[in-house]
């Protein structure tokens, strides 16, 4: 098969696994959550999840209705032989996927309208990263639903309210998150670089596997003191008040412009799905898992 | 707190025995309608003009479902779970009283509002869990009817759903003024001091 072909159906099956199958770790830490509730309340909200996520393994249905916005994260090694084109490579395999899946379809035009393929101007949105003296094409879809997103934050703050005022945003982006993103969330947050790339790190942020910490130790340190803390707001399981808020914190954190402290947090719903490959010059494909 | 199993069409005294916390199951006709479906409906309403669906007794579900045609070219649910209901807040009063549904059904809860509009008109807002669409979808027997899918779109158009053992759903809107989300929010503002204090910053 040609190499454009395997991309494309590679990148179909990437966004069909991604809204059918929870990446292992996601589906680790709510199935530990379950075994760990207490509340009669909370347990019968997880019980439901993990049968709902089950259910879509086995039919390969998405397990939700909301399929997301589509986006790919696209590594890809500078000798690859296909580059110029896969825009329009993973624009057709995101057409394709919304029938076979099938996906909702979920891209606007402002003026338009719904445009039915989860095709519009700029979406999918790539996230391109070009590796130097490499052959080998890396893959990540990630669809995100829309009521995580309504609920992801920037703040600009000022650079003397410091570490104090970074995680203060952060516990009232949670309030203000309350039970409107389907928690138990997943949250990811970059800190530094600028307003854009502040969001940008978060959004990178929850591909890293749940359990992983950050390099720095430091950061690890936030990532554990923050999780423990959120979850003793107590809003709970799909927000009624019993169970765990937040599954994992995720932390990158870049350089800073002096006068500026950005923070940007992007809340992931229970249903954190993404799923990504490897393919080299031969066209022979690696899974990943997360 | 009771487990419930309700019919539509609804009658008054059945939603007044409801409380917030009750579990419920819903059996008969809900109808989904989001954002421009509820804009849409009451536009016309103001304007005097009839709807295709009567909401009367029955289930308004926020809910954009994934739907598919199959080969004998009906609809069939794919996916169908609740959306966030706080968007539908700006109007769903107004919708409550023009068009006298039972139960409001969705996630996330709702606000004063509403809730004030649930106690006027015997109304109940029920909570689906979030994301759980496989199994809401196995819980609607047949599709019954599309309406506005050409000028809405799927996500956003009326798809009028026969349901059997709809649920579980948390009662988190009662019709005596009584909102579950609502009070959770004042028990979770009242823990922010004591995490701000954990975290060391104040």
């Amino acid at each position: 098969m040609e190499l454009f072909k395997i991309i494309e159906n590679v990148a179909t099956e990437l966004l069909k696994l991604a809204v059918t199958k929870l990446p292992d770790s996601i589906e680790k830490a709510l199935l530990k959550a379950l075994e760990e509730v207490q509340s009669d309340v909370a347990k019968t909200q997880l019980q439901t999840i993990v049968e709902n996520f089950t259910a879509a393994k086995t039919s390969l249905l998405p397990m939700c209705q909301d399929t997301g916005v589509v986006s790919f994260f696209v590594k890809v090694g500078e000798q690859f032989p296909i580059i110029a084109e896969l825009t329009e490579i993973l624009r057709n395999a995101t057409i394709k996927a919304t029938q076979s899946v099938p996906l909702r379809p979920n891209a606007v035009d402002l003026f338009k309208g719904n445009t039915g393929n989860n095709v519009a101007d700029y979406i999918p949105w790539i996230y391109w990263e070009i590796v130097p003296n490499n052959n080998v094409l890396e893959l990540i879809a990630f669809p995100k639903g829309g009521g995580s997103t309504n609920i992801s934050k920037l703040g600009l703050l000022k650079p003397g309210e410091g570490l104090k005022g970074i995680k203060k945003f952060i516990v009232d982006s949670v309030v203000d998150a309350g039970a409107k993103g389907c928690p138990p969330y997943f949250l990811g947050i970059g800190i530094g670089g600028g307003e854009d790339i502040a969001m940008n790190l978060a959004k990178k942020s929850l591909l890293r596997p749940v359990g992983e910490h950050s390099k720095i130790p430091k950061i690890a340190e936030l990532e554990k003191e923050l999780l423990e803390a959120l979850n003793e707001l107590r809003i709970g399981v799909m927000g009624l008040g019993e169970g765990p808020t937040v599954l994992s914190v995720h932390i990158e954190v870049a350089g800073r412009h002096p006068a500026s402290l950005p923070i940007g947090i992007v809340f992931s719903c229970w249903a954190d799905r993404h799923a990504g490959a490897r393919i080299d010059s031969e066209g022979n494909i690696t899974y990943l898992s997360f | 707190m009771g487990e419930f199993r309700l019919t539509t069409p609804i009658i008054e005294d059945a939603v007044s025995r409801l409380k917030v916390g009750d579990t419920l199951f819903i059996s008969g006709t809900i109808i989904t309608a989001r954002d421009e479906a509820h804009l849409k409906a009451l536009e016309l309403h103001n304007e005097g003009k009839l709807l295709p669906v009567n909401f009367e007794g029955i289930g308004v579900f926020h809910c954009g479902p994934v739907m598919k045609k199959n080969d004998a070219g009906e609809w069939t649910v794919v996916a169908a779970g609740p959306t966030t209901s706080a968007r539908m807040e700006i109007f769903e009063d107004e919708f409550i009283k023009a068009f006298h549904p039972r139960i409001i059904i969705g996630k996330g809860g709702m606000g004063t509002r509403t809730t004030k509009a649930c106690q006027e008109e015997a109304c109940v807002y029920g909570a689906f869990t979030g994301g759980a669409a496989l199994l809401a979808a196995n819980r609607i027997t047949k599709v019954k009817d599309v309406f506005w899918l050409e000028e809405l779109g799927m996500p956003e158009c009326l798809w009028v759903c026969e349901v059997k053992d709809f649920g579980p759903l948390v009662v988190a809107i009662d019709s005596h003024g009584n909102n579950l989300f609502l009070q959770i929010n004042e028990h979770v503002k009242a823990n922010v001091t004591k995490v701000y204090k954990q975290l060391n910053i104040i």
